[in-house]
């Protein structure tokens, strides 16, 4: 990677924004492939693991960093901030991770209006103790000069919807195998097209699961807790659902071979705009057409509608991770 | 004029080729009034449509999308109609946790044989979906200051 002419080694920047630390261990995960890694990039910014200011990034020249991994999701006017700082320093400016990628987690917030999520948070959750009813604000009046702090954006938006992403890394977090071929291609000579998903599969993770697949002819889904998986065989055959068939492949299919569902945290194959609606479709060939043939028409509706009654969260199943990057994005304002 | 007076619904359809397409075929030589709120897509299955064509169509300023299927047990593929049925219900349930209203998202059964029925459908469509209003999605992000949400 070219640094500019200037003396030492090109500038890595690891930042979070909304976002659990996940990120940075899966960064960690990488194990003693960090020291490689160090002999070839400077970690220069990296709030999770250094002790260096945001003032020692605004003091640099716009471009002076050579790569830039963002994870976390854009929950705060500071995020925002702190994501177009980061953009103008950096060379390459990556989306690290769901949140930054596609919104994960954080994401799913979208689905509530935005007014709701601090009195749920603060107020209304059964687990939540707060007497006095504080919620916090973006400002005190307890202090002068008045305190000011950040403020909750409206919805979360994916981060290429902030500031100009080069590429995107999947994952929540994003496997070691993922991070490692991905900072391998980021240094190297030969750059995918830009606004690439780097690090992982394209195919759907089905094509990395070891568990034989047969013709799908469901009469009902089951709830993960309610069935106990049988070894080699198809979770969706058996009636769990399981988001591999809508979900990128570069995971290695670890859930599915640990008799977990895939929950989709690498978001949708190349070439599908819309994770949720790629599971609807799926889901809506798996469940056996016999359960409708010999009813009624006016009562075919209602069948299929008991059949699904064992997917009680839709949306918050099949956009887990891709809500902010799906084609509708969030609730209808 | 009121904005609810003036708000002429864009509705989308998706039709199979051999059936329902063929009755709208047939209502249109028979000259039986339909709205022209209406864009039919002529498809070769309703098992065809993927539930991302529908989003795609709201999206792109649809109030409301339509599929139209042959008559359960007369699909040309022999399951096709039953597939967009079961999508169909699941869309539905998952267009509501996104605020849109079932209704702009049906399903029906119209034969090449039933030109009275396709302008029926439509017309009832068009009219449910000029009752709940324009569908107005907004992909920006705005501010939301927390200490105004209690």
């Amino acid at each position: 990677m070219e640094c500019d002419g200037k003396p030492g080694k090109p500038k890595l920047a690891v930042y979070w924004g909304g976002s659990c630390g996940g990120c940075e261990i899966a960064l960690v995960n990488l194990g003693e492939r960090l020291l490689a890694l160090d002999e070839r990039l400077d970690f220069f910014f990296c709030p999770c693991l250094l002790d260096r200011k945001n003032k020692d990034v605004e003091e640099l020249d716009d471009g002076a960093i050579a790569l830039t991994l963002f994870n976390g999701a854009a929950r705060t006017t500071e995020n925002l901030e702190m994501a177009r700082l980061l953009r103008r320093k950096s060379r390459l400016f990556v989306a690290y991770g769901a949140c930054a990628s596609s919104g994960g987690i954080p994401a799913l917030a979208n689905l509530d209006t935005p007014g709701s999520l601090s009195r749920t948070v603060f107020l209304e959750s059964p687990t939540v103790e707060n007497p006095s009813r504080h919620v916090p604000g973006s400002s005190s009046p307890y202090c002068t000069p008045a305190l000011s702090l950040p403020k909750l954006t409206g919805s979360i938006l994916p981060l290429s919807a902030i500031a100009n992403v080069d590429y995107l890394i999947p994952g929540c977090p994003p496997e070691p195998e993922t991070v490692w071929s991905a900072i391998a291609i980021l240094t190297g000579a030969d750059l995918p097209p830009k606004g690439s998903v780097v690090g992982a599969g394209t195919v759907p993770v089905c094509d990395e699961c070891s568990r034989i697949r047969g013709e799908k002819r469901l009469r009902r889904f089951v709830r993960f807790h309610e069935a106990v998986p049988r070894d080699g065989e198809c979770l969706l055959d058996q009636g769990i659902v399981c988001m591999g068939g809508a979900t990128r492949s570069g995971c290695g299919a670890l859930c599915p071979g640990a008799n977990v569902p895939c929950s989709g945290c690498y978001g949708p194959p190349e070439g599908v705009a819309d994770q949720g609606a790629a599971m609807v479709g799926a889901l809506g060939s798996v469940l056996d057409p016999g359960e409708l043939a010999a009813l009624p028409e006016g009562e075919m509706a209602a069948r299929t509608d008991a059949l699904f009654e064992g997917i009680p969260d839709g949306a918050g199943t099949f956009y887990r991770y891709s809500l902010a990057g799906s084609l509708l994005r969030r609730r209808r304002p | 004029m009121s904005e609810t007076a003036a708000f002429e619904p864009r509705v989308v359809g998706f039709l199979c080729t051999w059936c329902s397409y063929a009755g709208a075929d047939k209502a249109g030589a028979a000259q039986l009034p339909s709205p022209d709120n209406f864009l039919p897509i002529r498809v070769m299955c309703s098992g065809r449509v993927e539930p991302e064509f529908i989003i795609r169509a709201y999206t792109e300023g649809a109030d409301g999308v339509l599929v139209l299927a042959c008559h359960p047990g007369d699909c040309h593929y022999k399951e096709g109609n039953s597939r967009a049925l079961q999508r169909n219900r699941l869309l539905r349930k998952l267009l509501d946790s996104f605020g849109i209203e079932p209704e702009r998202c049906r399903l029906d059964y119209v034969s090449a044989g039933e030109p009275e029925k396709f302008t029926r459908v439509v017309s009832e469509t068009v009219e449910a979906v000029r009752r709940l209003g324009p569908l107005r999605l907004s992909r920006e992000g705005g501010l939301n200051d927390g200490s105004n949400d209690a």
